[in-house]
């Protein structure tokens, strides 16, 4: 009969959708942070799970008939015994000799680790430069890398910072902000595009090559036509931002002016 | 000179320290030499005890009698119009501006720098000009003048355009 079979069916896959509550899924609060080492402590899993609250308790378990593992099986013929036990389960047919050499927790490398700026470090903040060979310069934050290190622009025309790259640690971030609209950094400037070119200096290097080893040059840096473009291109972007406000005579003055701190001044009650 | 503010009944004092500080309060009794029950009907601040070095004494004083009700503290409260008065005060005015002073940020204070460069630019050509004026007619300084006249102020306005905040 077919029509009734799907009815019966159909009831007890519905009455758990309806009125039965979901079982909860328990799913360990704890969780590894690489290198073998866990967030929570044992001591602190302690404390999470209460386990204080079963220490010295007894639950006597419910003790559970054991499953025969054997099986004794009559078996014909003369002068063996009349019987065996036969294992229900096979052995293993395996045995390592050696322990296996287990992968160990990837080492989280710096590049991997996960960057938090400072959430008021956002694109077209004014910054306050802290370090550096433009330090005191107020500048502006044209965006984040994926290094974590934030870039920023004088522009160049205002107060002679270039785009440059910038740890947050030394930047104090104000509460000015510029307006920057859609403005998109261009993909290339990207970290490896501010490394610095570091070349040998060795001595026995510069023997090799056959240059004078005693003469030291200083080697002047020339920004490439690739960054003046660049630089062109975002100071333009943000230039036009500033240009865009009310107030953008005194921001102007604002930018080119360098920041310091007078008499009974400081910078942990001040606000910025 | 003697004292000329009491810690009395309706004596107004300013709260200078602890949770309350900054709000202004009344004195109801004197618990003792330190400590007095105060009140605070207009500014929020509930019937309490306080020590008396948390409290700085105001010139104002309210009129009931000691250990007076709340509502009656809040009568005299309004009568008086303590919050305008204080709000007044060139105190209170004080504590306004330093308040102003710490709200500012880095943008503000180059602003208000800038403002008083321009302040006492103007000042300055201003002052000077007087002076080789009142050189010239000799009620100032030496008689020696030079004959062409000083040099033009550098600044576009004359004078007295004080910024907001200050």
């Amino acid at each position: 009969m077919a029509p009734p079979q799907p009815k019966a069916a159909a009831k007890p896959a519905a009455a758990p959708a309806g009125g039965v509550k979901k079982t909860k899924v328990g799913r360990p609060r704890n969780y590894d942070l690489g290198n073998g080492v866990v967030r929570f402590s044992k001591t602190k899993m302690f404390h999470k799970k209460a386990k204080y609250k079963f220490v010295g308790k007894k639950n006597p378990k419910a003790e559970k008939p054991k499953k025969p593992t054997v099986v004794v099986k009559q078996i014909g013929g003369e002068k063996n015994g009349g019987t065996r036990t036969v294992l229900l389960r096979r052995r293993r047919s395996f045995y390592p000799t050696q322990d296996k050499i287990r992968q160990r927790p990837h080492h989280k490398t710096f590049s991997k680790h996960v960057r938090r700026i400072r959430p008021n470090l956002t694109p077209g903040a004014v910054c306050i430069l802290l370090a550096g060979r433009h330090a005191g310069k107020r500048v502006v934050l044209v965006g984040v890398l994926p290094s974590g290190l934030l870039l920023v622009t004088g522009p160049f025309a205002f107060n002679a910072c270039p785009l440059r790259r910038i740890p947050q640690r030394f930047v104090i971030g104000t509460s000015t902000k510029i307006d920057l609209g859609d403005f998109k950094l261009p993909a290339h400037l990207d970290d490896a595009y501010f490394k610095k070119n570091k070349k040998s200096v060795k001595r026995s290097v510069k023997r090799k090559q056959g240059e004078d080893i005693f003469v030291t040059k200083k080697e002047k840096y020339v920004p490439s036509e690739q960054r003046k473009t660049d630089q062109k291109l975002v100071d333009e972007a943000v230039i036009k931002a500033i240009g865009k406000r009310a107030d953008k005579k005194t921001l102007r003055g604002y930018l080119r002016a360098a920041f310091g701190l007078r008499s009974s001044q400081y910078p942990h009650r001040l606000r910025f | 000179m003697p004292f000329a503010r009491y810690v009395e009944p309706g004596r107004v004092a300013l709260v200078a320290d602890g949770a309350l500080k900054g709000k202004l309060v009344s004195v109801v009794d004197v618990i003792d030499q330190t400590r007095a029950l105060v009140d605070g009907p207009g500014s929020g601040v509930q019937r309490q005890q306080i020590r008396l070095n948390q409290l700085h004494l105001t010139k104002f004083r309210l009129k009931y009698p000691f250990t007076a009700p709340t509502r009656v503290v809040r009568k005299a409260w309004t009568d008086a119009k303590l919050n305008e008065k204080w709000a007044e005060s060139q105190w209170a005015q004080k504590l306004a501006n330093k308040e102003k002073r710490a709200q500012m940020t880095d943008y503000d204070r180059f602003k208000l720098s800038s403002a008083r460069v321009k302040r006492n630019r103007a000042r300055t050509a201003v002052f000077k000009s007087l002076k080789v004026k009142a050189a010239r007619a000799g009620t100032f300084g030496k008689k020696k003048v030079p004959k062409t006249p000083a040099k033009k102020p550098r600044t576009k306005k004359p004078a007295t355009k004080k910024p907001a905040k200050k």
